[in-house]
């Protein structure tokens, strides 16, 4: 196992970060945490990459422990943390040179490992950090965490932030970089993001929902969904809420998304009472779930 | 070695970069020295002086033409009554009244002895002091000048009043110049100054921006990370101190006396002293607001407890004890040594151990404060 996490629990004053949590990363896998903000996923990623201390329970990465094998994890990892925190004030190429000599590397050494990510910002080399792109900036810092070819890869939403073109292709990259037998955990509160990983932790309020490949979490999904559309947003989720039979109701991009806990659910029925109730424009189809629905699902 | 060396040239490469920073640590302070040198005196010029004549006589008139010939004094007015120059001194028109007694000239030729009654501003105590002691001295002159005309044409000669002349020699400092004794010191302020402020939002601002957390996830060894961050403050305080005392010779022609490489060898242990504070503050605050405020509040205390403006011999003895602890005071104490007197190493040693002590102390207490953990 490449990550093992036995019953992590960390709590600050009077917030429970994180509440019994166990998984295990299988090696060379992609592990997705997702969750919304303040899930715990941070929390969870300082621990394993030795910042914090947990109060109780035990893990280890690579097989050393979080405590007692410190100094070996930090030289086997490589982390990139939720904010930028590369020095903005040296360039591209003075960032990564610094990284490669602290972990006592060169950059020739590993350039095979970054070459694919490097050649897209080696235009940009004597640019300072600071002034780089929202997905330059990712792309850099993915870099000087990779430079001293680290076993396991912790990313701490590294695509927040970024731009949908940007997002892509850093998934793309970290695709590669799982090919090349490279443990990546990663962390992301979007939801589309999750069905790129191997397997998915659902997390919330520092509890795990869930865990499984993101097939396996849509396919439990039971209800069925449908999407409804109608003139007044709004009034439309009041009223699907007041819905005697109604089981959930949430947003969902421009349509609200609603599952019936009966099982003689008819959508004509539901069309008339919205119309019933002054609703114009109304649409009802059934949609297939995806893990945001699973993930409401299970967070209700 | 390699990881130090490569901090270090980072660090560099980030001070030198910030444009700001730069005219901020260099320029500012030579301001500084060259305006406080001239203006930080604790000669206590143009006093006003008002005075209420009761005598009217020529003796009288002598004493004050005395006071106005000073450059020290200003002689304002002449008041009719003691309740005029009462109200004076209440609007701030003068500092000091004199008040000459009725028969003043004939008590003088008569007993030999009169009464002059003086008011001094003691608003500032110190500087009422001063005045005080000054006009002392003008009186005491003409009351021995007068004395020998009055009393010579009366007296047989060997019963003259025989002069004792007292001729001052000031050692270190002949000229008794203030910015002979003022510049060593804010020298001082300035390299203490500059040094702490940079080394106390040094770290905390790499917390600040989140490169430390990145820092700490890499296999550096505390002691890399300290010496790396140490050694460019070190240079430049050394800088700073080459510049400051290239101005103290060229402008204010400030002896050296002493050994110069005795100077710089002190100033390396003190201003290690002083970063080892910085760092220790840096990693105990989370912001770059904290970590300066913090180092304000310690300035403020060393500088004003150091002997640099008032001397340590007339604070109370708590306070006096409190500043053994002062590294400031032992900087001022050796640059003036040094400087003025040509201490040598000798004699500079039990600063030097103090120096050195506190030093291991203040490092020690960085290293191990800052932690790589959260």
């Amino acid at each position: 196992m490449s990550i093992s996490v036995r019953n992590i629990s960390k709590s600050f004053k009077k917030v429970q970060a994180l509440d019994q949590i166990s998984f295990e990363v299988a090696q060379g896998e992609l592990f997705g945490l997702i969750g919304p903000d303040g899930a715990g996923k941070t929390t969870l990623f300082r621990i394993l990459t030795t910042l914090l201390v947990a109060d109780e329970g035990s893990a280890s990465v690579f097989g050393f422990d979080v405590i007692d094998g410190m100094n070996d994890i930090r030289n086997s990892v490589g982390y990139m943390p939720g904010k930028f925190s590369l020095y903005q004030d040296l360039t591209v190429e003075e960032n990564l040179t610094f990284f490669a000599t602290i972990f006592d590397t060169t950059v020739a050494e590993n350039y095979h490992l970054i070459e694919d990510i490097y050649v897209q910002i080696e235009p940009f080399k004597n640019r300072r950090a600071g002034a780089l792109s929202g997905g330059m900036k990712q792309k850099l810092a993915l870099c000087c965490a990779l430079i001293h070819q680290p076993k396991v890869l912790f990313l701490d939403e590294p695509t927040t932030g970024v731009d949908p073109v940007s997002r892509k292709e850093f998934w793309e990259m970290l695709k590669r970089l799982q090919q090349k037998g490279i443990t990546i955990l990663v962390s992301t509160p979007y939801m589309d993001e999750a069905a790129l990983c191997d397997r998915i932790a659902l997390i919330q309020d520092g509890k795990i929902l869930d865990i499984n490949s993101p097939e396996e979490i849509v396919a439990k999904h039971q209800h069925v969904i449908y999407d409804v559309k109608a003139s007044n947003p709004h009034q439309l989720i009041s009223l699907l809420k007041a819905y005697p039979t109604a089981h959930s109701v949430y947003p969902f991009g421009e349509y609200v998304h609603y599952t019936d806990q009966s099982g003689e659910f008819k959508q004509e029925d539901l069309h008339a009472y919205l119309a019933h109730n002054g609703l114009k424009e109304i649409v009802i189809q059934p949609t297939p779930a995806t893990i945001e629905d699973a993930f409401m699902e299970l967070a209700n | 070695m390699n990881t130090i060396r490569y901090i270090i040239q980072k660090e560099f490469k980030q001070i030198f970069r910030n444009k700001g920073m730069l005219p901020l640590i260099f320029v500012l302070p030579l301001i500084q020295l060259i305006i406080l040198s001239n203006a930080a005196t604790f000669e206590i010029k143009n006093i006003k002086v008002g005075y209420v004549d009761f005598d009217h006589s020529s003796t009288s008139d002598g004493l004050m033409d005395k006071f106005t010939a000073s450059t020290y004094f200003q002689v304002k007015d002449q008041f009719p009554s003691q309740q005029l120059a009462n109200s004076a001194m209440l609007n701030g028109d003068i500092d000091v009244i004199i008040t000459i007694p009725s028969h003043f000239e004939r008590d003088l030729l008569k007993e030999q002895k009169v009464n002059l009654g003086l008011q001094i501003n003691a608003i500032d105590g110190a500087a009422a002091g001063v005045t005080n002691f000054y006009i002392q001295q003008v009186v005491s002159t003409y009351n021995n000048a007068i004395r020998a005309e009055l009393i010579q044409g009366n007296l047989p000669s060997e019963m003259l009043p025989k002069n004792l002349l007292t001729i001052p020699s000031f050692w270190y400092n002949e000229t008794l110049n203030y910015k002979t004794f003022m510049v060593p010191g804010i020298l001082v302020l300035i390299v203490t100054m500059i040094t702490l402020f940079l080394s106390g939002m040094n770290i905390v601002r790499e917390k600040e921006i989140g490169t430390l957390e990145q820092i700490n996830v890499t296999p550096i060894k505390k002691h890399q990370f300290i010496i790396g961050k140490l050694f460019p403050f070190v240079l430049i305080g050394l800088l700073l101190l080459t510049i400051g005392l290239v101005i103290s010779k060229v402008i204010f022609s400030i002896p050296i006396n002493g050994s110069i490489l005795l100077m710089y060898g002190y100033t390396i242990i003190y201003i290690l002293v002083i970063l080892g504070i910085g760092l220790f503050i840096s990693n105990f605050t989370d912001t770059q607001q904290q970590a300066m405020f913090i180092s304000w509040f310690f300035v403020v205390i060393f500088i004003l407890m150091s002997g640099l403006f008032t001397p340590i011999e007339s604070m109370p003895k708590w306070a006096q004890v409190l500043t053994d602890f002062n590294p400031i005071k032992y900087f001022v104490e050796v640059m003036r040594m040094v400087m003025l007197k040509g201490s040598s190493f000798q004699d500079i040693l039990p600063q030097i151990i103090k120096t050195s002590i506190y030093a291991i102390l203040m490092n020690g207490l960085a290293v191990w404060s800052y932690k790589k953990t959260v």
